[in-house]
């Protein structure tokens, strides 16, 4: 089976078979990363460019490594030290890209859509690692494999995700797909950071910790984007985390199996206590080693193959 | 329409899988250092009744792994057909061991080369050697079998099938064509 796309634009665009393919793939490369020599031959003589105009560690070093342990050849650009200070557009940037004849152009970028424009403008097969406050389809595939090897299952879990919703690819990609997969999912955060109409997407929403968090299998906690928040939208971060922190109190609540997300990087002691960060309950490490895995997945199902 | 044609019942692969344990046992002067990995899917369970066969006769457990060659195969680039990655499950280092290879029918033998490929990612074994339970013929690498249950000449367009209870249900190889 194949995915019928070129692109991962999105968890929208993913059927449920394709999600259970990607997964499934993605469990047996979990394998690959444990071995002495932790490359295979797969994707020798393909060319893949990480494109990031955002920061980021663990998605571009998450890519670069899941290409390199498949044998393909990894050329990373971020936007500071390319042509774009120059003034060069996005799609001029695209254009030359496209000259040299990569086989996949991942690309993280601040405007929603960025992606997409992108994959209608080139041949090349285009992951999206980030648009905006819009998706990132890989952060939720590898929460999603982290939920099923973790549990056994995606459907019929209660699945919290608490933060700042409205700024959250992380979450609108989670939304999709979890509610896709046949979980129950509730939002959580202050009234300014839950878009209106949210329910229209499937989720519950909350606006307390303590209601939402009742009876969860699973606490996916955000993180709060200081660096997005130039309206100052609270008080103080000693506010936030009175109210919508998760800690050693709050999470009691939840079932006494709950397991803890988190997509990183932590503000620890603003949106999750560091005991509860690095306590036994703490998936936050395992979902950085299944990125890889899942990664792989992707770059062999977009690569491999006529 | 497809013509179907037994050419190994229960009994005689009982009999093959037991021939080839003693045959194993006897090239390699006993059980030492030996492992027995299979070719996911159709060597795996072949693999695990040698594996069951010479634990009980050495009394003595051999390390049994499994091993999906899909990453390692030469038209994975160029095929249309894509086959689902499997999970190789190899908990042991290879390093000086004896490792007998096992899947149910050797052809072109460009499987048996992914998976020597594949298995050289584990360690530097002491040898590999292998076995089938059908050689059919048609190779088109210089890779030969060690330990054979039955050859089976067969034209290049039928299809030879293993058929173990594990997976349909009974023992039986059948050659199918048209």
């Amino acid at each position: 089976m194949k995915l019928s796309s070129k692109d991962v634009l999105g968890i929208k665009d993913l059927s449920v078979d394709e999600i259970n393919l990607i997964l499934d793939t993605a469990e047996s490369f979990l394998e690959v990363s444990t071995r002495k020599i932790k490359k295979v031959p797969t994707l020798r003589g393909k060319t893949i460019i990480n494109f990031f105009f955002e920061a980021s560690t663990r998605t571009r070093t998450s890519f670069e490594i899941a290409g390199k342990r498949l044998s393909a050849d990894m050329v990373n650009i971020s936007a500071a030290t390319s042509s774009v200070v120059k003034g060069e557009t996005l799609t001029d940037t695209a254009r030359t890209l496209e000259a040299m004849n990569p086989d996949i152009i991942v690309i993280r970028h601040s405007a929603a859509g960025a992606p997409h424009m992108l994959a209608r403008l080139v041949k090349q097969s285009i992951i999206n690692a980030g648009d905006g406050a819009h998706e990132h389809p890989t952060q939720a595939l590898l929460d999603m494999l982290t939920i099923k090897t973790e549990k056994g299952r995606i459907a019929g879990l209660k699945v919290v995700i608490a933060g700042d919703i409205a700024h959250s690819r992380v979450a609108r990609s989670n939304i999709l797909g979890l509610i896709e997969m046949g979980a129950q999912v509730t939002v959580c955060g202050p009234a300014m950071m839950i878009p209106r109409d949210i329910d229209k997407m499937g989720v519950s929403v909350s606006y307390r910790m303590n209601d939402a968090i009742k009876d969860a299998d699973i606490i996916m906690m955000l993180r709060i984007q200081l660096e997005r928040q130039a309206d100052n939208p609270f008080p103080s971060d000693r506010e936030y985390s009175n109210y919508f922190s998760l800690n050693s109190r709050n999470i009691k609540m939840a079932k006494p199996d709950v397991l803890v997300m988190h997509p990183g990087p932590i503000n620890r002691g603003i949106e999750i206590a560091p005991d509860i960060a690095d306590g036994v309950k703490s998936l936050i490490l395992k979902q950085v080693t299944n990125g890889v895995a899942v990664r792989m997945a992707l770059l062999y199902l977009l690569a491999g193959g006529a | 329409m497809k013509t179907k044609k037994v050419v190994m019942n229960a009994e005689e692969i009982d009999r093959s899988v037991t021939r080839i344990a003693s045959e194993i046992l006897e090239a390699n002067m006993g059980a030492e250092d030996l492992v027995i990995i299979g070719i996911r899917a159709g060597g795996m369970f072949l693999a695990k009744r040698l594996r069951d066969r010479i634990s009980r006769t050495e009394g003595t457990e051999i390390p049994f792994g499994i091993l999906d060659i899909t990453l390692y195969r030469d038209d994975i680039l160029t095929s249309n057909r894509k086959p689902a990655l499997g999970k190789t499950d190899i908990s042991f280092s290879l390093d000086l061991k004896k490792v007998i290879l096992v899947d149910d029918v050797i052809f072109t033998g460009r499987t048996i080369r992914a998976a020597m490929d594949a298995l050289i990612d584990f360690g530097r074994p002491k040898l590999i050697q292998l076995a089938v339970l059908i050689d059919r013929g048609h190779r088109e690498l210089p890779i030969r079998a060690d330990f054979v249950g039955r050859n089976l000449p067969s034209s290049f367009w039928e299809e030879v099938n293993v058929c173990l209870t594990e997976t349909t249900g009974n023992d039986e190889v059948v050659i199918e064509e048209g």
